[in-house]
């Protein structure tokens, strides 16, 4: 029976999507067969961040409503074997979701794969509030800034409260992942620290994902970051937060950017 | 099984109907002439508070002012727009009042609970409810959009108080952690409740409807425990050492 997890912030724009793909890519490379599923329907983005949008057959709503099996509508992906995505409905809206529908698609995401991931959409509306109904666990990505950070708290109470979980009495396990941080920006003020959002928030850690133009360009390119710049300082901190998702204990560093031979020589001189 | 589905019918003896008295919690709207100014501090502070009387009871004391019947009408139709729904009336003589305006409310008192007693010829017995102090502890955070609210006591938060959550308590208030939300105490006319936190970062205090926002903290008083107490009509918040 596969987990499944839910990557939700409040507020848009924080890396919900970025981290989906991120977490996921890293996980299947360790061999697991992982379902990331795109709730935001009628923008969607998860496909083009998967590098999948011009495979798009089927998507979640087609399932949904019974259109097409799940098996029809996931899309393998085309560098890790063991990684699949179920894609949102561009051209439909979030009512076509029904609850008992996703009940019933989480059920068998559940039974085929070890873990199933669902990028929320932002907002505390129906679409956050279904994507997060089913889920064990919860990703709750911030970035280190005051309205970030309100807004996630405020979703921290609805998986307390509108969740099946919430609902049968049982608390739901929430790690937090601190997305798009600089630490220069932090250390002149203009950005929360990390203890501040930890002291704000009370989540568990998961991550502390530094800010990199890689992102960007990683999706541009139609990967995740753990896939398209292996190497990056984000993507070795999304590698350690799956590995503390798993339940491995690793060690919190924020992984700076490595500068190549030739920066660091000239890098020295121009200071 | 079958005898908790059949109703004993030794009550309906004689065919005659037991009336219960019941007696509820409803905030007080007391205007004080002139209305208009009052209206408009009203809406003042439901901009600071908006939908705050959502799905609250509120009753309407009329006892500071005069007002002909279509006036009263008129009143209770005004803040019926601002979303307020009267559901009775107190301090108007009787006949001032028309079938399309709420009831008169007799004998409300302003302690949380109190047990009323009947008037002359009314037919209705007021339970007396328990008047032991009661507290609510909540050993969470509270989280931004959440509202607690308890009018029959004291409030306990053993963690904080989040930007956009509100505590709203009968008694006092007391936040074992930060608060940045906002909390308004005594809020059954008590004015000797208290707020007390261990920092104060707070949108709003108030205490039996006297009020301060953040704007009107004093820096001095961040980082460290404060207390906020009523002295006659002014919200006082003193450090804690």
């Amino acid at each position: 029976m596969g987990k499944v997890i839910v990557v939700t912030s409040g507020k848009g724009g924080v890396g919900k999507t970025t981290s989906t793909a991120a977490l996921g890519a890293a996980l299947a490379r360790s061999g697991n067969n992982v379902a990331v599923v795109d709730f935001d329907v009628g923008l969607r983005n998860l496909d083009i961040v998967m590098g999948a949008e011009r495979r798009v057959v089927f998507d979640l709503i087609n399932v949904v409503q019974g259109t097409a099996k799940l098996t029809q509508a996931v899309i393998r992906d085309k560098r890790i074997e063991t990684l699949y995505l179920l894609p949102a409905s561009q051209t439909r809206d979030k009512d076509a979701l029904t609850e008992d529908g996703i009940a019933r698609v989480i059920a068998e995401l559940r039974m085929r794969f070890d873990w199933v991931i669902c990028d929320s959409p932002a907002g505390i509306e129906r679409g956050a509030t279904l994507a997060m109904r089913f889920a064990d666990e919860a990703v709750i990505v911030t970035n280190p800034e005051v309205s970030s950070v309100r807004d996630s708290d405020r979703i921290i109470g609805l998986l307390d409260s509108k969740t099946l979980k919430a609902e049968l009495g049982e608390r739901m396990p929430k790690h937090l992942l601190i997305a798009r941080f600089d630490p220069l920006r932090a250390s002149r003020g203009e950005m929360l620290n990390i203890e501040d959002v930890l002291e704000i928030l009370s989540v568990p850690l998961l991550g502390i994902i530094p800010e990199s133009e890689e992102v960007l360009r990683a999706s541009n390119l139609g990967a995740p970051i753990t896939v398209c710049g292996r190497d990056s300082a984000p993507s070795r901190a999304y590698y350690d937060a799956a590995r503390r998702l798993a339940g491995e204990d690793v060690e919190m560093t924020i992984p700076s950017e490595r500068r190549g031979l030739f920066t660091k020589l000239f890098g020295r001189r121009a200071a | 099984m079958l005898s908790e589905v059949l109703a004993p019918s030794t009550a309906r003896h004689g065919g005659s109907m037991r009336l219960r008295g019941r007696s509820y919690l409803a905030f007080a709207l007391a205007p004080e002439p002139p209305i208009a100014e009052w209206l408009a501090e009203l809406d003042l502070w439901l901009r600071g508070s908006p939908g705050f009387f959502a799905g609250r009871p509120a009753v309407l004391d009329l006892s500071a002012v005069t007002l002909t019947s279509s006036a009263v009408a008129h009143l209770v139709s005004e803040l019926g727009e601002r979303g307020i729904r009267i559901m009775g009336l107190e301090g108007v003589a009787p006949e001032k009042l028309g079938p399309g305006l709420p009831p008169l409310l007799s004998a409300g008192r302003p302690a949380p609970g109190g047990a009323t007693e009947p008037a002359p010829g009314e037919a209705q017995v007021a339970k007396a409810p328990d008047s032991a102090p009661r507290s609510m502890v909540i050993d969470t955070n509270v989280r931004s959009g959440q509202s607690v609210f308890f009018p029959d006591g004291d409030v306990v938060v053993l963690g904080s108080v989040s930007s956009g959550a509100e505590v709203i308590a009968g008694g006092s208030v007391h936040v074992y952690g930060t608060l940045r939300g906002r909390v308004m105490a005594g809020t059954s006319g008590n004015g000797g409740a208290r707020i007390f936190c261990r920092r104060i970062e707070a949108e709003l205090v108030a205490i039996d409807g006297y009020y301060r926002t953040a704007v009107s903290l004093d820096p001095q008083h961040s980082d460290r425990p404060v207390q906020a107490w009523l002295a006659g009509e002014s919200l006082i918040i003193s450090a804690m050492e």
